[in-house]
């Protein structure tokens, strides 16, 4: 970390600085994937064990986000995209960020565990390990595979939400947590395409730096076609259904269509329609994986009806 | 005569406690609430105390 004394001293923090800390935006993903991966399991927690189980995780999440926000400070006060949070734009010190992050991180796991069970406080402990450590702090200004890694933090709330539930992990939690960890390199990958100067000015080896933008092109449909097969592949475990199938039959091959025409495409063509393909990769892979597990939940809610899953 | 000056910095302390008091009371309330259903969905404690209880054991068999 390097030493950023951006804060302003005339300035109290409000009540929704420190909200910010968490990364309001990440945690709703958090809710909704851990949610999912917790209705999905197929064993029952009372609603009151439910909730709270997905409000720690949520917890715990940004607690990490926080933690990311006091190392990054001196990267995030160059980019665009995170030039205005807290801690850049003088809301609140480092420390304030240090100190939530650490404080939340025990409470949270300590609180999972005595809500739901403490093999799901283990894997929550172990993701915010993950993600503050081996993520920011390690691997992030280090590798150009760090959105790899990134994203293998982002990707266990469901297997926690579903440890919470059932006291052990399978194969359908492991599918979920696949799910997401290959969805996201290949996201970020399609945004580091269009939006060009933002990882350079804060030399974060990005893989279109390091490796070249064919490289890159390549990578997504690479993790394109991987990301699709477990898709796919999820469909016919426990959590899937017909539902499921069919939304992850359209939704792949629209992805993998994409994929092979930002393969094929050099950056003159690119440049000339503005990243037009790129961008439009990157919007829908947002709808995507939001409608994968969508479709989880569906065939959830509607198995006691008998119209949900295999049987 | 008092002199009342609600000044920014006010404002902002305001926010800060009643968000703070609002986050512990919540979590007073959720700790209250995960506890009663806790105890009261854990089935008879005392079959499986320290001392060995037949009557309380079999009372759970059955």
């Amino acid at each position: 970390m390097t030493e950023v004394s951006h804060h302003n001293s005339d300035y109290d923090p409000v009540f929704g600085d420190y909200v910010a800390l968490l990364k309001p935006r990440v945690m709703s993903l958090v809710v909704f994937t851990a949610f999912v991966g917790l209705m999905a399991a197929p064993v029952a927690l009372h609603p009151v064990e439910a909730f709270s189980a997905i409000l720690f995780i949520a917890i715990g999440a940004g607690a990490s986000g926080s933690l990311n926000m006091w190392w990054d400070a001196d990267i995030d006060a160059v980019m665009r995209r995170t030039k205005s949070r807290p801690i850049p734009s003088g809301r609140t010190t480092p420390d304030a960020a240090l100190g939530l992050g650490v404080a939340l991180s025990g409470l949270s796991v300590l609180m999972l565990g005595l809500a739901a069970n403490w093999h799901a406080a283990g894997w929550l402990a172990f993701t915010i390990f993950f993600y503050a450590v081996v993520y920011t702090m390690w691997l992030k200004r280090a590798t150009p595979q760090n959105i790899v890694i990134g994203g293998a933090a982002g990707a266990f709330p469901p297997l926690i939400g579903w440890v919470a539930a059932t006291g052990s992990v399978s194969i359908e939690a492991v599918l979920m947590f696949a799910l997401i960890f290959m969805w996201t390199p290949p996201h970020f990958w399609a945004l580091a395409l269009f939006m060009r100067s933002d990882y350079d000015d804060a030399k974060v080896p990005m893989l279109t730096v390091t490796h070249g933008r064919p490289k890159t092109r390549l990578h997504i449909l690479v993790y394109a076609i991987l990301q699709s097969a477990l898709a796919v592949g999820l469909a016919f475990t426990s959590v899937g259904g017909v539902i499921y199938l069919v939304v992850a039959l359209v939704c792949n091959v629209i992805v993998l269509k994409d994929a092979l025409r930002i393969w094929r495409r050099d950056e003159l063509v690119a440049e000339a329609d503005d990243f037009k393909v790129e961008r439009a990769f990157f919007k829908f892979s947002l709808l995507y994986l939001f409608v994968h597990f969508l479709a989880i939940l569906a065939e959830a809610l509607l198995a006691p009806y008998g119209l949900g899953g295999w049987s | 005569m008092s002199i009342r000056v609600e000044s920014d910095l006010h404002r902002r302390r305001r926010s800060q406690n009643i968000g703070v008091a609002v986050c512990l009371v919540s979590f007073i309330g959720l700790v209250m609430v995960l506890s009663l259903v806790k105890i009261t969905n854990t089935g008879p404690v005392e079959g499986y105390d320290h001392a060995p209880r037949p009557a309380l054991a079999d009372e759970v068999s059955q």
